[in-house]
């Protein structure tokens, strides 16, 4: 199915929860926060919370050098 | 006050005659302050530019000495400099740069005991910071006594930065809900860094602090910034308040001492 993600179109495998989607794009989910459609995904949803076709996804990194 | 003095009028001649800033908002920045947490990569252009504006006091704020490996980024310092407190360091460079602004040096790594009281005074406050620890210790500190603040953060070829104004947008919590476990994502002493990428973030900070000391344009708030150097791009994040954000929710679990209790 198609998203977006960090602002470009992308095909993503059907059925993917945050978890399954970070798992496909080789993230370490630790290092992230997941907005979806404008909200951030909490950490505990990750694994039940399924992506949906369209979505603007939007995947941060954690920053922390300065 | 006293008016700006033909020499002065001369360092700051291409603000003069800058719509939006002029002699009113020269002014303005003299009578302001701004505290930088972090004397390092971030905090070198944001001391540089807001000093070379001529913000009135500028506080810098670090506990850590100049080392060799400091210097592929952090400008403010020099290899004569090598062993002396950054704060310190920092002081001497802006004295030289800018005798106008009154550069306030301060030893000190941001605690919980301390962060509230190190903020006060001060009408801006710029996350020069290099960990996560004291990145959401200046988040909470900020919305807990309503400051502004500049967030930013850099690794390897990028970095971002936003703006909270408390009240009025979302903070950092609102994005990240808590630190990293440690371990989990490395920090520049481990992945390197680009030396300029700081410097482009950082000029940004002190882009949004001028910006808010004279009530300009549209400020990074609800918006994160995340600047790729290898890619070439700056991608814009919109961001939304979280309600049940620990730090700036309706009901906030985070309470950091008041200045005025005894640490």
């Amino acid at each position: 199915m198609r998203v977006i993600l960090n602002g470009k179109e992308r095909d993503i495998p059907n059925g993917l929860t945050v978890d399954g989607l970070l798992n496909h794009l080789d993230v370490r989910p630790q290092r992230v926060a997941v907005e979806i459609n404008r909200v951030i995904v909490k950490r505990d949803r990750f694994a039940e919370t399924y992506v949906q076709p369209g979505d603007t996804i939007e995947i941060l990194q954690f920053v922390g050098g300065g | 006050m006293p008016q700006l003095g033909e020499r002065q009028q001369d360092r700051y001649i291409r603000h003069l005659v800058l719509p939006g800033v002029g002699k009113d908002g020269l002014e303005r920045l003299r009578s302001s302050s701004v505290l930088i947490v972090g004397a390092g990569g971030l905090g070198s252009p944001c001391a540089f530019y807001l000093a070379a504006v001529g913000v009135g006091r500028i506080g810098l704020l670090d506990s850590d000495r100049v080392d060799l490996s400091n210097l592929n980024r952090q400008i403010l310092h020099d290899t004569c400099r090598l062993g002396i407190p950054k704060a310190l360091s920092g002081m001497e460079t802006l004295n030289r740069f800018n005798p106008d602004v009154r550069v306030i040096s301060i030893i000190e790594r941001i605690r919980p005991e301390n962060a509230i009281k190190l903020l006060t005074g001060f009408d801006i406050v710029l996350d020069c910071t290099d960990n996560f620890a004291a990145k959401f210790l200046l988040n909470d500190a900020c919305v807990q006594c309503r400051k502004p603040l500049v967030h930013a953060g850099v690794s390897e070829y990028g970095g971002q930065v936003m703006t909270v104004l408390p009240g009025q947008g979302p903070c950092y919590r609102c994005v990240f809900s808590e630190p990293p476990p440690d371990g989990a994502v490395p920090l520049p002493a481990e992945a390197g860094i680009l030396g300029a990428v700081p410097g482009v973030i950082g000029t940004l900070q002190a882009t949004e602090a001028i910006k808010f000391l004279l009530g300009l344009g549209d400020l990074l708030v609800g918006r994160l910034l995340v600047y790729d150097a290898l890619k070439m791009t700056f991608r814009e994040v919109p961001i939304s308040r979280d309600p049940d954000c620990a730090a700036c929710g309706g009901n906030p679990n985070i309470r950091l001492p008041s200045a005025s209790t005894p640490e």
